[in-house]
């Protein structure tokens, strides 16, 4: 890696300032993605903003019916948390698929969402259950914060602090690994709560995870994994590599979805 | 008081001595080792295919901070460097030597692959020598790659080499063309089959990594390397390469996590940082990261075959017609021409009475990483080839698999047999394993679990029954098919005054277990306890010579130096008991440690032999000299032929199309087990890689030579959780020509595996009118067969 410096502030604000007086300078939360980017000398920022010593960033809660989780909740945290386990528990057994143990123990919720890598777990599960991102500056529902393959609505130097999530009525997660990086090649996450029913794709579309309309009105009017299973997706929009075509990532996402279905139950 | 003393010797499942210090963080690989004033090397490699080399300005990266040196590939040719040697040389049909073209060790003029070494940048740092490094400004006229086979054969393909015309580096073959022919007029049915061996990143765990160093009071250069053969690169590098002589040179490779092959090749950068080390009079450390290791460690496999089958009516095999293309890569890695060549065509007759075989090998240079051998080398890709042909021949003459290999093994009482092919096996039992290991997989209770399949799965069976070579040798014989080197052991016996043991091998442990095995070898014949037996390998200065660890022979030909050697010891021993006992030697007996003048109570321990050889104040100095210590060179009299019978259980999802390996049973004939507990260990490991070769690996090269599978997030290793649970047994028959019976047991899982995985996969899969399918089985190409998807189907 290049030459940088590091900054561990202990607050939100601290952060902040420090991002906002120079352009270049990137946050780190678990550091997985930033970390392997930097070694590779892909990435040269003047400085990094370490979060993990900020406590705001950090906890889970439930405030009536929203679990709040924070930025800096790790994926191990998010998979063990007694909160998340009962009131939305296929966001806990998603958890605890990300990656392998070391990555769980260091990657964080809030980083992953600001990342949106499109095979990432989170945007998916954020987008079916009618999620909100709280910045330092603001609240963004996910419809509005995910927009495409690596971007979002973040500002430079906005940073994410928390991520509310509406207690749902049921909700599944199914998903088919990557065979060699183990990201996800098309995982679909199904909800049913106060936002309606809601479908969402990662890994599979060509930009970034998205939501399946067809399958959430068929899904409306007949929870049931047969309601989704003829629905075959437009292979235009997905994407295509040496380890899938676009049409068999298109077919994937049906597989999983009715998956996901039969595991929210 | 009794004391009991758990049995060490041969046969028993000693607790590898190494494993306290691997898996406790203790082990000393070479980028542990730091040396006083060293200094790191960063190398500048090519990021093109295929280019010309205008112009190199090193002008800014050798003023930046901490640069101490920057060279090229016109520094080492102004000093005469020779380019990297090829260590076997094939000819063609025509008798015309394969074309061998230069290997400079800094490229010189033009680049032929992606990673091809430009330049060296040595620092005070690592981030100082990558920071210059990307300052060197190189201009490249890019040239259109060969990337493939097919593209570099094809007509007005890009000329890679100058002295390879037509990208061609041989066109060899093997065997009586006029009796295939005329086998084939006479077939009742030829099935023919083409198919391709899928090219493989080895991916040891412990990347690459050299040290070079020098001391200017002695004019001593030390390399400090991960390789699997410290004798044979001190060989190449000082006599072809660096023209350093021996006692000038120690070459040393510590511990060494893990080599499958791609460790035995001598490779530019030991080179460079020996010699760079010369001239900054500092040690120059460089290790490779898993990127570099991708684009410069020898890939493997890599074939294109089509293979025709010739059956008479009652199913007996009458001939094999073989033709096969073979990458070689951009350059000749050190043994890359004899893996398609005899590793490979020398084995198309299995355990099979094939009465005549004919096969042609192409050998073609492309813009990639020069491929070498990997894990079975050659005879994982021969044994592919004939274990799915078998598949499919039965399945087109209706005949059960089974049945129609048993009707052609080579019967137990027909050893020794000799092939079509130059080889002649020494034993074997191919019905004994067979037999064991349809038993122990359940082979007939298979319709009863497809029929019980998890709901929707798709389960299927597959039987691979293998044969493969190990300890290739004699000298002679390999010398004359074109190798460059002898192919014997070197082990040395030291008994130490009180009796404890010293073994030095020039063999070379990368996780095979040798501490433990060849102490276990010493214990049981000399009767001293595995914990008083030190086993010291890889460090020229220590070992006298040898030449290293591959191809399955430590155990066949280091071990059997160390039993010649442990021999004069006994002999040695015997006539200073003889003295002490005052009896004649021919009169004295020798058993695990002991002593004895026979029909007496006379004995003496090892230990009071040592000592007496050590003190000799009543000694036979007049007829003997003092001290215990033999050393012995084995050059074996063949090869040793291991095989087996594996059998592999999967279970498809049709609807994602993963396979899931569900069950899988090897029985194994590697002759005598000296510790079982460390073939089963060597067993599974090959199988886990035969897996990955199977359902996983690929190194995919895109039409400019790009490797589009050059990382871990997009080449697919195999992990704990793609392998089942792995039965191992073994069925021994003895090698006859080595003094232990042993035949090898590192590569066989390696070997056997891919196609019973492969076979089990069609298996599953034969409602769906399936005849083959290419390695590896990848969700996705499952998938698009199950859904009659559109051109992979058909691959």
């Amino acid at each position: 890696m290049y030459d940088f410096t590091y900054h561990k502030p202990s607050s939100v604000a601290d952060a902040v300032k420090l991002l906002a007086a120079d352009p270049d300078a990137r946050p780190i939360s678990g550091g997985m993605t930033l970390l392997p980017a930097l070694k590779l000398r892909l990435n040269k920022p003047s400085a990094v903003v370490d979060l993990s010593g900020i406590a705001e960033l950090r906890g889970i809660r439930r405030e009536g019916s929203t679990i709040v989780i924070g930025a800096m909740t790790k994926h191990y945290e998010v998979a063990t948390s007694p909160e998340i386990k009962s009131a939305i528990p296929a966001l806990a057994a998603m958890a605890a698929t990300i990656g392998d143990t070391q990555v769980r123990n260091r990657g964080t919720m809030g980083g992953s969402v600001a990342n949106n890598d499109p095979s990432a777990d989170y945007p998916a599960a954020l987008l079916a259950l009618g999620g909100t991102i709280q910045t330092d500056k603001r609240k963004i529902s996910a419809d509005d914060f995910f927009q495409g393959v690596f971007a979002t609505a973040l500002e430079m130097g906005e940073l994410v602090t928390a991520i509310h999530i509406p207690v749902p009525e049921k909700a599944g997660y199914a998903k088919m690994r990557n065979p060699a990086s183990r990201y996800s090649m098309a995982g679909v996450f199904v909800a049913k709560g106060p936002h309606g029913v809601r479908v969402a794709a990662n890994g599979a579309g060509a930009n970034g995870s998205f939501r399946v309309k067809e399958m959430e009105a068929a899904l409306a009017a007949n929870w049931s994994p047969e309601a989704v299973a003829g629905i075959k997706l437009d292979p235009f929009l997905m994407n295509g590599d040496i380890h899938g075509s676009a049409e068999y990532r298109a077919h994937l996402v049906t597989v999983m979805a009715k998956r996901a279905v039969a595991e929210a139950g | 008081m009794n004391v009991v003393v758990p049995f060490e010797g041969i046969g028993a499942s000693v607790r590898r001595k190494e494993d306290l210090r691997f898996l406790s963080g203790r082990g000393q690989y070479t980028d542990d080792i730091n040396r006083p004033g060293q200094t790191h090397a960063v190398i500048l490699r090519s990021p093109h295919a295929h280019a010309e080399i205008k112009g190199i300005d090193i002008a800014a990266a050798k003023a930046m901070p901490g640069v101490l040196a920057i060279f090229t590939g016109a520094d080492m040719a102004a000093e005469n460097i020779g380019g990297l040697p090829c260590g076997w040389q094939i000819h063609s049909k025509d008798g015309s030597p394969m074309a061998e073209p230069p290997h400079p060790v800094l490229a010189v003029g033009k680049v032929r692959h992606v990673g091809d070494p430009v330049a060296v940048v040595i620092a005070e740092t690592k981030q100082q020598a990558r920071d210059a490094a990307e300052a060197i400004a190189v201009e490249y006229a890019v040239l259109p790659a060969a990337a493939t086979m097919e593209q570099a054969l094809a007509p007005g393909a890009p000329q890679i080499h100058e002295g390879a015309p037509g990208n061609l580096c041989y066109d060899w073959h093997i065997g009586d063309r006029a009796a295939q022919e005329a086998a084939f007029a006479r077939a009742h049915k030829v099935i023919t089959f083409e198919t391709t061996n899928n090219r493989l990143v080895p991916n040891a765990m412990e990347p690459r990594s050299a040290i070079g160093e020098y001391d200017s009071t002695s004019g001593d250069y030390t390399l400090f390397t991960t390789s699997q053969n410290p004798h044979v690169i001190r060989l190449l590098m000082g006599a072809f390469v660096l023209h350093i002589p021996e006692a000038r040179l120690r070459v040393v490779a510590p511990d060494v996590g893990g080599g499958f092959g791609s460790k035995i090749y001598h490779y530019a950068e030991e080179a460079i940082v020996t010699w760079a080390a010369g001239k900054v009079k500092r040690p120059i450390k460089w290790t490779a990261d898993r990127t570099e290791s991708f684009m410069s460690d020898a890939h493997g496999r890599d074939h294109i075959t089509k293979a025709e089958l010739a059956v008479d009516a009652q199913g007996k095999i009458l001939g094999l017609k073989v033709h096969t293309h073979a990458n070689m890569g951009a350059y000749l890695s050190t043994f890359a021409p004899c893996v398609p060549t005899y590793l490979y065509a020398t084995l198309l007759a299995g355990v099979y009475t094939t009465p005549v075989i004919y096969a042609e090998v192409k050998a073609v240079f492309t813009n990639t990483v020069p491929v070498d051998a990997y894990r079975g080398a050659g005879r994982p890709e021969a044994t592919y080839l004939l274990e799915r042909l078998m598949d499919v021949a039965a399945k087109e003459l209706g005949l059960d698999r089974v049945e129609f290999r048993r009707k052609n093994f080579i019967p137990p009482d027909a050893f020794p047999y000799q092939t079509p092919v130059a080889l002649q096996y020494d034993s074997g039992n191919y019905h004994a394993t067979l037999d064991a290991c349809l038993e122990a997989a359940d082979w007939k209770g298979f319709e009863a679990r497809r029929a019980a399949a998890a709901k929707g799965k798709l389960r299927g069976i597959g039987i691979s029954t293998y044969l493969e070579a190990c300890g290739i040798a004699p000298s002679a014989v390999v010398g004359s098919l074109g190798a460059r080197a002898g192919l014997y052991e070197v082990g040395t016996i030291r008994v130490h005054p009180t009796g404890s043991v010293t073994v030095l091998t020039g063999a070379h442990s990368h996780g095979q277990g040798h501490e433990t095995t060849f102490a276990q070898l010493v214990a049981d014949r000399l009767g001293v306890p595995v914990a008083q037996v030190d086993v010291v390998h890889g460090d020229t200065a220590k070992v006298p010579f040898g030449m290293g660890t591959y191809g399955s022979r430590s155990l066949a030909v280091g071990g059997s130096a160390m039993v010649k050697a442990m021999d004069k010891i006994i002999a040695k021993g015997k006539r200073i008991a003889a003295h002490l006992m005052e009896a004649s030697v021919e009169d004295v007996e020798f058993d695990r440690g002991i002593f004895r003048v026979a029909g007496t109570d006379k004995s003496k321990t090892l230990a009071d032999i040592s000592l007496a050889a050590y003190v000799p104040h009543n000694y036979p100095i007049e007829e003997l000299e003092p001290g215990l210590e033999e050393t012995a060179f084995y050059d074996p009299k063949n090869f040793t032929y291991p095989g087996g019978c594996h059998v592999a259980e999967v279970e498809i999802d049709p609807e994602t199309g993963k396979v899931e390996v569900v069950n899988f049973t090897a029985v194994d004939d590697v002759g005598r087990v000296i510790n079982p507990m460390i073939v089963e260990g060597q067993v599974q490991g090959g199988v886990a890689q035969g897996i990955g070769q199977a359902l996983l690996e690929n190194a995919i090269y895109d039409q400019q030579g790009q490797l589009l599978s050059g990382s871990l997030m997009d080449y697919s290793m195999p992990r704990a959780d793609d392998l089942p649970p792995v039965g191992v047994a073994t069925h021994t028959t003895l090698c006859t020509h080595n003094p232990l019976g042993v035949k090898g047991c590192g590569e066989v899982g390696a070997i056997g595996s891919p196609p019973a995985v492969m076979n089990a996969v069609v298996d599953a899969l034969r409602d769906y009118g399936v005849r083959h399918i290419e390695m590896p089985a990848t969700p996705a190409k499952i998938w698009n067969i199950i859904h009659g998807g559109r051109r992979m189907a058909a691959e």
